[in-house]
């Protein structure tokens, strides 16, 4: 025997046997075991659908334990549960199970409110990618829109704005994570999964003055500043529409703004901390 | 995940069992999932007797009423039925001939691959060792103590005895553990005590 192996064992002994050697036997339960548990119960197999009401007109909702799945216009299906079921197994491999009829709690405020960010979303078959764009586009307050370019930005990946707009048209549950509230650079409304007249509906409905935006952009208006703060927000952000046309100071770019001595608006993060110093 | 404090857990139940149910497993995986692997010898006897454990609480949460789901112990009644299916377990292996041998918990099980010992080093599988080598009266409640943290009554309510009675199986389960650790031969505890001395090894003591 080794006096190594000797003194081992010895502590062993001694504080092997005691109770908080015994706590530290504790495991969590291995990675998949939830799932498999509810797989054995047939809990896992689908999800449950509600239709509730929105200012994009009756949507599909579907949800399970995870969180809300997936959002749709029921005018898309002829407001046919059956058709969309069809369609929800097609697209996710999950079928429609009954389940309550009453929505997840918070729903029906999210979509009075435009405030989205405390509902449980099941974004389980997205990429991490996809799910840092919708994280972050969920932060859009209501009513104020932000560039693809922002998001990009804000996610610390610059240069993947064409890939934050292909994630924006992947994104499951629209309306209610605001892909609706991310535009082109340029200002223009750009495009949408259900349809540019949809992206409109659901702006003017919370109060985003699209031709104005649409105005700005012809002009070349990306910023607007204000000369007695001296800070610059995107044309749509609330402190934006605060400023008074005396005080308006127009920018085409954020390097501009920033040459002139503005300073990025802390709120709408027009520019990049890095950018700004 | 947010994590969820008990009472919001059981009213999710009430509310719904089927959406509710998914975190009721995530509350008390660990706990049940913990006691089955140092109640059994291996990761996959482990997985079983979790897995097992929720199946059949589900089933029986499906026929309580609203009361019995909000007044439910959670993690006492979850053991219950863990320990109950360990017994079960035990006693149906004990009478398949081909099996006998690991229906004995006396015996420490010498095919244990390293991952089915405790992930914290030496001294941890060196623990795992003794644990086995406890008699079931033993083992349970002090793996109920102190691997899963449970109240003393919550083990009497598991055992089905007085909190006293609990108490002192405890204490006797601790007593025996350090005599064992104390006793360990060198040699043996510097491969885990995975294995007992020769003549107790029973791959090499039956032919």
């Amino acid at each position: 025997m080794t006096a190594r192996a000797s003194h081992r064992s010895n502590a062993a002994a001694t504080a092997g046997a005691g109770a908080a050697a015994l706590r530290r036997l504790r495991v969590e339960a291995p990675r998949g075991f939830v799932d498999a548990v509810l797989d054995r119960l047939g809990l896992h197999e689908g999800d449950h659908l509600v239709t509730v009401t929105s200012a994009a007109g009756d949507l599909f909702v579907t949800f399970n334990d995870s969180g809300i799945s997936s959002v749709m216009p029921a005018a898309v299906f002829d407001g046919d549960p059956e058709q969309f079921a069809t369609h929800h197994r097609r697209e996710t491999g999950r079928p429609i199970v009954p389940g309550p009829a009453r929505p997840p709690s918070g729903l029906a405020a999210a979509l009075r409110s435009g405030r989205a960010t405390s509902l449980r979303y099941d974004l389980s078959g997205l990429t991490p990618f996809e799910r840092a764009v919708l994280t972050k586009t969920l932060e859009i307050p209501s009513g104020e829109v932000r560039p693809y370019g922002w998001v990009a930005r804000e996610i610390g990946r610059p240069r993947a704005v064409r890939a934050v707009g292909s994630a924006l048209g992947r994104n499951p549950v629209p309306v209610l994570i605001p892909c609706h509230r991310v535009v082109r650079s340029d200002g223009r409304i750009g495009n949408y999964g259900l349809g540019v007249p949809m992206k409109r509906t659901l702006l003017s409905a919370e109060g985003v003055d699209i031709d104005r935006l649409e105005r700005l952009a012809d002009a070349g208006v990306r910023f607007l500043g204000s000369d007695t703060t001296r800070v610059f927000c995107v044309p749509s952000c609330v402190h934006a529409r605060r400023i008074r046309p005396a005080h308006e100071v127009q920018f085409r770019s954020a390097a501009s703004a920033l040459a002139t001595g503005y300073r990025p608006c802390p709120h709408c993060a027009p520019a990049s901390v890095r950018d700004a110093s | 995940m947010s994590l969820q404090g008990d009472a919001a857990v059981l009213d999710g139940l009430a509310d719904d069992l089927d959406i509710g149910y998914g975190a009721f497993v995530r509350a008390h995986a660990g706990a049940v999932y913990s006691a089955a692997l140092r109640l059994s010898r291996s990761r996959s006897e482990a997985d079983d007797l979790a897995q097992e454990t929720f199946v059949r609480a589900y089933r029986a949460l499906r026929r309580f009423d609203t009361e019995q789901v909000q007044s439910l112990e959670s993690r006492a009644w979850l053991l219950t039925i863990t320990v109950n299916l360990w017994r079960n377990h035990l006693r149906r292996a004990a009478r398949r001939p081909q099996n006998a041998r690991a229906a004995v918990p006396e015996v420490a099980d010498h095919r244990l691959g390293p991952e089915a010992m405790a992930e914290g080093g030496e001294d941890s599988r060196f623990l795992v060792g003794l644990l086995t080598e406890l008699p079931e009266h033993h083992r349970v409640p002090v793996v109920l103590r102190h691997v899963v943290g449970l109240s003393y009554a919550e083990i009497a309510s598991v055992l089905d005895c007085p909190v006293g009675t609990a108490k002192a199986n405890v204490a006797r389960a601790l007593d025996r553990l350090r005599a064992l650790a104390a006793a360990a031969p060198d040699g043996i505890a510097d491969t885990g005590l995975v294995c007992h001395p020769r003549s107790a090894c029973p791959g090499k003591e039956v032919r």
